[in-house]
């Protein structure tokens, strides 16, 4: 990864070999929202039954399980950004976190749907999405845990 | 006191993409549901419009352009903005000041002019917008949404392809004789499949297009359609536009994530609510229903709308399919009217549309199309941010 990388977004995942997605935890009930509110917004609790104003960061595990799958097979329109032309496919997961949230992801490059399955085990990894005139732009990604032995077959 | 309302008279225009303003569209509409109930347009006392966000500030203003349009007659005015749901909360809101005895005949409109291709966000750059981070960070697209709820039905429940490819096949079949489809012509299961996929598992021909379109319900008070001589008017027996109850554990177009569910999921998902307020409102049960009008947005998800609204157990639905359950002459008839599969998607006139068919299939008038001895009717459909909306009428 070049040294000009920088996430597409701030504050909403961390980065570094093990990183993690970064939500909002609620002081009052522990209520998680990913992604989590801009540090200067309000954030009133998404729990009904509580009138929680106060949040603070929480790291998300780095391991989960597909909830559904799927890809783009045409560019989606702006304000996606295309990185090659032509257009190549690429997978897009949804994945239930342990806490208890799923949250959308694409899929790490190089794997696509016939790597996935539902309930498929999924690890956090941090690539980039696009080249901008500060370098390079990094999201999180899902990439498939695959088992020892089973990448042999593959 | 009675909770039902008449429809008195339903009109549409033919759905298609003729790129004439929503305007003429909506007028259109109009006037043949005025038409339909024998009503003047100056004994309308209430208009309320569906919003569309794609024809700037006389969509924004829709209840006042089509009032304007049909010639002002000092009726009240509303608009109502609810996604898909736009045109049944246009209806509850006009059901409501008939209810509360403030009006008495209400004008229901929904039209709409629509781009080509992929729905996509407004232009700028909008990083706190969901709708716009959908796109930006994730390239996650209306049918990308769609395929994820198609994948878990085939990953959980079995479901095929060719499952989704016969619900597409069932309903071009369903909507050849419908005068207001844009799409009449019959539709192969190799015709499907040997579409383009567009996102995995949905073919080009498993999601509905964007149309041109508009749809008009005319409601009275029970007692003002008796007082006009509409004998056995349908009746709204129930609107249901309830918004998801925390925490949400399904994936919600546009959103990234769900809401998190520390003690698990809830009893119900959003669309199972929907529905359930809907029967409970009305004092009607899933088994009273003879015909369903649902959003097929996808093939796949008009499975999952059977599902959601108690017509078989979850995971069933592609029991009834295989049947021939959900088919014109089966046991519970699913889309009469060849559904989004046959019309595409017009936003604001869509769940007005649903309205229209089945008033036309509770009254036996769906030529074509017609569902013997249909005496109770429900729609569903889902939109962004929590809206959503289940009509039950009966007659
Ligand atoms: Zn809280």
């Amino acid at each position: 990864m070049s040294t000009t990388s920088t996430p597409a977004v701030a504050g909403w995942f961390t980065t570094g070999d093990e990183p993690r997605l970064v939500a909002s935890r609620c002081t009052a009930c522990g209520t998680l929202v990913f992604p989590p509110p801009p540090p200067e917004a309000a954030s009133f609790c998404r729990n009904p039954d509580c009138d929680g104003e106060q949040h603070e960061p929480a790291e998300l595990s780095r391991l989960g399980r597909v909830w559904s799958y799927t890809d783009a097979q045409y560019q989606p329109p702006a304000p996606y950004v295309p990185t090659t032309d032509p257009f190549e496919p690429f997978a897009l997961a949804a994945v239930e976190l342990p806490e208890g949230l799923v949250v959308l992801g694409q899929v790490a490059a190089g794997y696509g749907v016939a790597d996935l399955a539902v309930g498929a085990e999924v690890e956090l990894v941090v690539e980039t999405l696009y080249e901008d005139e500060s370098g390079a732009r990094t999201t999180w990604r899902w990439k498939p845990v695959v088992e020892l032995g089973e990448e042999a077959d593959q | 006191m009675s909770k039902q309302v008449a429809v008195a008279g339903v009109g549409m225009h033919p759905w298609g993409k003729g790129g004439r303003p929503f305007v003429e569209y909506g007028v259109h509409a109009a006037r043949a549901a005025l038409a339909d109930s024998g009503i003047a347009w100056r004994d309308v006392d209430f208009v309320v419009g569906g919003e569309t966000v794609r024809n700037g500030y006389a969509g924004y203003v829709a209840g006042s352009t089509f009032a304007s349009a049909l010639g002002w007659n000092g009726a009240r005015i509303a608009t109502s903005y609810a996604a898909c749901a736009t045109g049944a909360q246009a209806l509850d809101t006009a059901r409501a000041r008939i209810l509360a005895g403030l009006s008495e005949v209400a004008l229901v409109v929904g039209a709409d002019t629509t781009p080509k291709g992929f729905l996509a966000p407004n232009a700028g750059e909008r990083w706190t917008d969901p709708d716009w981070l959908r796109f930006r960070l994730l390239g996650m697209t209306n049918p990308a949404y769609f395929a994820l709820y198609a994948r878990r039905r085939m990953d959980l429940y079995g479901a095929t392809s060719e499952d989704f490819a016969q619900v597409k096949v069932k309903n071009a079949r369903h909507g050849l004789e419908n005068p207001y489809a844009r799409y009449r012509k019959e539709v192969a299961v190799a015709d499907v499949l040997g579409s383009a996929i567009v996102s995995d598992p949905l073919h080009l021909l498993d999601i509905c297009a964007t149309s041109d379109g508009a749809a008009a319900v005319v409601l009275t008070s029970l007692e003002y359609a008796q007082r006009a001589g509409i004998a056995d008017p349908v009746r709204v027996e129930a609107i249901s536009t309830v918004t998801p109850t925390f925490p949400n554990t399904v994936i919600d177009m546009p959103l990234l994530a769900t809401d998190h569910a520390a003690g698990g999921p809830p009893e119900r998902t959003f669309k199972e609510a929907l529905a359930l307020a809907a029967y409970e409102e009305a004092g009607i049960a899933p088994d009273d229903v003879d015909v369903a009008e649902v959003y097929d947005l996808s093939t796949a998800l008009e499975l999952d709308w059977i599902e959601d609204l108690g017509l078989c157990k979850r995971g069933e639905a592609e029991v009834l399919l295989r049947a021939g359950d959900t088919t014109l002459g089966g046991r519970i008839p699913v889309n009469p009217s060849g559904g989004l599969a046959c019309f595409g998607e017009a936003v604001p006139a869509q769940a007005l549309a649903q309205v229209c068919e089945l008033t036309w299939q509770l009254r036996g008038q769906a030529t074509g199309r017609q569902v013997e001895g249909a005496r109770v009717g429900i729609t569903a459909n889902q939109g962004l941010f929590g809206h959503g909306s289940s009509v039950l009428l009966a007659r």
